[in-house]
């Protein structure tokens, strides 16, 4: 088992522990908490797949402002968070057969399928092939998604305004 | 060697993490971290298949930078509508969020 | 000049609008906007006039103003002798009475409005003499009847004046509709209404057969029964008989307005519309429709002047006066005077215009109109009683007054054309010396025979005396007996007895060539010499004739009012009902207040008897059956269109029921089974792999 094995079964175990965590914890701080080493965990899995950029993209967002966002709201509304609440709907049975049964059939799907060798090697410096792509043929993607982060910028400050 | 059906099989087993959470978590703010756990299982697919599949134009990676902005865009603007609801509800609850049901 | 000549009316017009507009902020200042403007319009008239005068030729301007097809409307203006002396007139005797009204008007809560009216009467009067088509002057000669309507009407809260001013609209109407059928028919026939295009047509036309009309037992050549239509619009708007009723009562207007409209232009337009389409009418039949208008014009000339005799309203007599001499002009036309009847309609203008002014500025003294309470004014009111002395010795016809040489004229055409005609004019000439020498007699002779603190004006409207407004007669302070006006009011007067005396001296015998009178020489139809008619030369035997007749007014007027060796009751005893009959205007103002006013208000209750009747009874058959079949369709309604809309609904709403229950209103419900779903979906799909 070489170096980068280690490094990705390292990475999936904090991946699906933190991930679990998220998902079961009753507490919800807890929970908000566990999403950091889930979060860092595929960031490390970006860092292995050689997507650099990426991986910064991945914590300075993920990891930094939305883990942040998510923590603060906890707090904001202690009163439906707490741990009293019931965190807990009654379909958890079902929503576990139908998660599973669709985990499965996934693996069969993916696993089925015969993905030939890669097509070439990836370019050697990301960022810049990152941007090129950005501003060449995904301009619009690009122009597009400026505009969704303009008008949720203006949609989550009109929302969560206090009324006078 | 670490191969694409590693990584696909984390994805999934992620993916079905963020799913079971968003099926059965009651509070808004969880239901949203699975939403992330979701996003996050099909960006680990987007930069694997980048690697292992098709290098072109690195577009797997810039799906998958979309996909982290347009995510925090949705968080931002889910956990406006969150703290909205709990200043107007006292509660962020989905399924006693129920004004329109009739 | 005459290039400019279109910028005449627009003076006047450009001052209504600056007065209407900004009227109120001006104020005081409102006349010189007024007297402005007509001052540059003065200054062009006479410029074309002059121009006329040293011969320049005829000036014709016209512009497509709309084509229809092959015909095309043109509008434009002429400048010839006759629409530039008139112009002249114009200007001059209006800007007159727009000075005297500076000083008449003076305090009214109106004044700029008044001149604002009257600066818009002048535009429609140049606009209308200066037309070169018919079109364009019944648009000027529907302009000056509504500022007619609205000037009589001036003093608009009082009953009297609304009355006369519907009086007058809906008089003069009756003529302008039968003038605007004339057009009409005169466009069928020419397809033009340009007047020069339409005179060659009507003089060629002449030579040929022309179409003939068929009214009743009688068959009228189209062409005469188009002039007598056109000459409806001058009988309504120049006071002649049948249509002369409503000019005594326009008198209810300031009496500038009188002098102006009512005496020196307006009802002028009437002669001179005859006169601008002279060819017309002399051009029909053996000159029938001039015949007509000789008649016409001499009943109206005889008529008014027997009434004038028994009226006491100083305003009043001098309206039967002007629609006496209106009579005169028409007669003059019609007897082939076409230099003479439109001679006396220029010098008349500036008399009549003087004596109106002059009248006003006694009645601004007195405080009456009644000639009876006036008396002995000669000496309280010199300019005016000289002034006056001018225009009566001008209007009465007394050497070498302008009325002279205008009247002798007239006379004179009438005596080599027309004898029957002569006798009845020189009666009425008679009849003009006899009211107007007991006119002066009556009013500036004796003794004074008014209040010595004269009671408010007759003629204000007592709301203006009660809201503390000066009315024009400034009835401020105490003063005892009558005085002269200021000179603001007198100035004018002087300049025209001037124009008074001299005005007739174009008429003289000898100021034109050829032995001729200029104004002949000036002023002359082309169609004369074609038909070989020649204007009859001055002859000492009538003119003296008619001096004679003057005098003969003057001194029976004289014996009983002057000297009063016979009485005027005795006067009255003698003529037995004439008296009553003459007092009350003939009857005929009664008689059309019997006719048509009852008669319009007995046809209109009869028609209101039909529509409550007949009108309203089949509305309401209508009604009922409507609402019967309203009553069937709501049956229908009920049970089979509503019965269907409850079926459908109530299939909906079981569905519904039905299906409730899986409406849980959970999102994680619908997620776990879209999740379901797509494992569904997965497992079909690998199933058929």
């Amino acid at each position: 088992m070489n170096a980068e094995a280690l490094a990705f079964y390292a990475l999936a175990a904090m991946v699906l522990v933190g991930g679990a965590l998220v998902v079961y914890s009753r507490n919800l701080v807890h929970a908000a908490v566990s999403l950091v080493p889930t979060l860092l965990g595929v960031a490390g899995l970006y860092v292995l797949l050689h997507a650099e950029f990426v991986t910064a993209i991945q914590i300075l967002i993920y990891v930094g402002a939305i883990t942040v966002l998510i923590l603060f709201v906890i707090l904001l509304t202690e009163g439906a968070t707490g741990l009293r609440v019931r965190q807990r709907n009654e379909q958890v049975p079902l929503a576990l057969g139908v998660c599973g049964a669709l985990v499965v059939l996934l693996w069969v799907v993916l696993l089925r399928v015969p993905w030939g060798p890669a097509a070439g090697p990836l370019p050697p410096y990301n960022p810049g092939a990152v941007g090129r792509s950005f501003l060449m043929p995904y301009v619009l993607a690009f122009e597009v998604t400026s505009l969704v982060i303009l008008a949720s910028l203006v949609g989550a400050i009109v929302i969560a305004r206090r009324e006078e | 060697m670490i191969g694409l059906p590693h990584y696909l099989v984390l994805s999934s087993l992620l993916f079905g993490m963020g799913l079971y959470g968003v099926l059965t978590r009651r509070n808004a703010v969880a239901i949203l971290m699975g939403i992330e756990l979701m996003l996050n299982a099909a960006n680990v697919n987007f930069v694997a298949f980048t690697k292992f599949v098709d290098p072109t134009f690195v577009r797997g990676h810039v799906a998958a930078l979309v996909i982290i902005t347009l995510a925090a865009c949705e968080a931002a603007v889910g956990l406006a509508l969150i703290i909205n609801a709990y200043r107007h509800l006292e509660t962020v609850n989905v399924d006693q969020v129920d004004l329109l049901k009739g | 000049m005459a290039r400019l000549a279109w910028l005449i009316p627009l003076f006047p017009l450009a001052g209504y609008g600056i007065l209407i507009f900004r009227g109120r902020a001006l104020g005081d200042r409102a006349p010189y906007v007024a007297i402005g403007a007509m001052a540059l319009s003065a200054v062009l008239g006479w410029g074309t006039f002059l121009e006329q005068v040293l011969g320049a030729p005829p000036f014709v301007w016209r512009a497509a103003w709309a084509v229809g097809g092959e015909r095309v409307i043109t509008v434009g203006y002429t400048v010839d002798p006759l629409s530039s002396i008139t112009v002249a007139m114009i200007t001059l005797v209006g800007g007159l009475i727009f000075v005297y009204s500076v000083g008449y008007m003076h305090g009214d809560p109106y004044y700029a409005r008044f001149f604002a009216f009257l600066s818009l009467f002048c535009a429609g009067m140049l606009t209308m003499v200066l037309a070169n088509s018919f079109l364009l002057m019944l648009i000027g000669w529907e302009v000056i009847g509504l500022c007619s309507y609205l000037l009589i009407g001036f003093y608009f809260r009082r009953r009297s004046a609304n009355l006369a001013q519907m009086k007058a609209f809906l008089t003069t109407r009756v003529g302008d509709t039968l003038m605007l059928v004339g057009i009409m028919a005169l466009f069928w026939q020419f397809g033009t209404l340009d007047y020069q295009t339409v005179f060659e047509a009507v003089r060629e036309g002449a030579e040929k057969a022309s179409a003939v009309v068929r009214l009743g037992p009688w068959e009228v050549p189209l062409v005469t029964l188009t002039a007598l239509l056109i000459f409806g619009g001058p009988i309504g708007k120049s006071g002649q008989f049948p249509l002369h009723v409503w000019l005594p009562d326009a008198m209810e207007g300031p009496t500038p307005v009188s002098a102006l409209i009512h005496a020196a232009t307006m009802v002028a337009a009437g002669v001179y519309l005859v006169g601008r389409a002279y060819p017309l009418f002399f051009f029909t039949p053996h000159h029938e429709a001039l015949a007509w208008v000789a008649w016409v014009g001499t009943v109206t000339a005889l008529m008014a002047g027997l009434i004038a005799l028994a009226q006491d309203d100083i305003k009043r007599i001098l309206a039967y006066s002007t629609i006496s001499q209106l009579g005169f002009m028409m007669a003059g036309l019609g007897v082939l005077g076409y230099t003479a009847g439109l001679f006396h309609l220029l010098t008349h203008a500036f008399f009549k215009a003087l004596l109106f002014l002059a009248a006003g500025s006694v009645i601004h003294a007195v405080h009456t109109n009644n000639i009876k309470e006036m008396g002995g004014l000669w000496r309280a009111m010199p300019v005016t009683f000289w002034t006056f002395l001018a225009g009566f010795l001008a209007l009465a016809g007394v050497f070498p007054f302008a009325g002279f040489w205008s009247k002798d004229e007239i006379l004179l055409e009438a005596y080599h054309h027309n004898p029957g005609i002569y006798a009845l004019l020189t009666a009425a000439a008679f009849l003009t010396a006899l009211y107007m020498s007991r006119l002066v007699a009556y009013a500036f002779f004796g003794r004074y025979r008014g209040p010595e603190q004269p009671e408010p004006d007759p003629w204000l409207p007592e709301d203006y005396a009660r809201a503390g407004v000066r009315g024009p007669h400034h009835g401020h302070g105490a003063h005892h007996g009558p005085h002269e006006s200021p000179p603001v009011m007198t100035v004018p007067l002087v300049v025209l007895a001037f124009f008074a005396l001299v005005a007739g001296f174009v008429g003289i015998p000898g100021t034109g060539p050829e032995g001729g009178s200029w104004i002949h020489h000036f002023l002359k139809f082309e169609g004369f010499e074609e038909a070989g008619i020649r204007a009859p030369s001055f002859s000492w035997p009538l003119a003296l004739r008619s001096l004679a007749v003057a005098f003969a007014g003057v001194g029976v007027a004289w014996v009983v009012y002057g000297a009063r060796w016979v009485r005027s009751d005795q006067v009255r005893e003698w003529v037995g009902p004439l008296y009553p009959f003459l007092r009350n205007r003939m009857y005929i103002d009664t008689v059309y207040a019997w006719v048509f006013v009852r008669g319009g208000l007995a046809l209109a209750a009869g028609l209101r008897w039909f529509d409550v009747q007949v009108v309203d009874g089949l509305v309401n058959l209508v009604g009922w059956v409507t609402v019967l079949v309203s009553r069937l369709h709501r049956l229908f309604d009920t049970y089979v269109v509503d019965g269907l809309v409850n079926l459908v609904g109530g299939l909906t709403r079981g569905l519904g029921i039905l299906l409730r229950p899986l409406q849980t209103g959970r999102a994680y419900n619908y997620i776990l089974v879209a999740a379901a779903g797509v494992a569904i979906i997965v497992v079909v799909s690998l199933w058929k792999l």
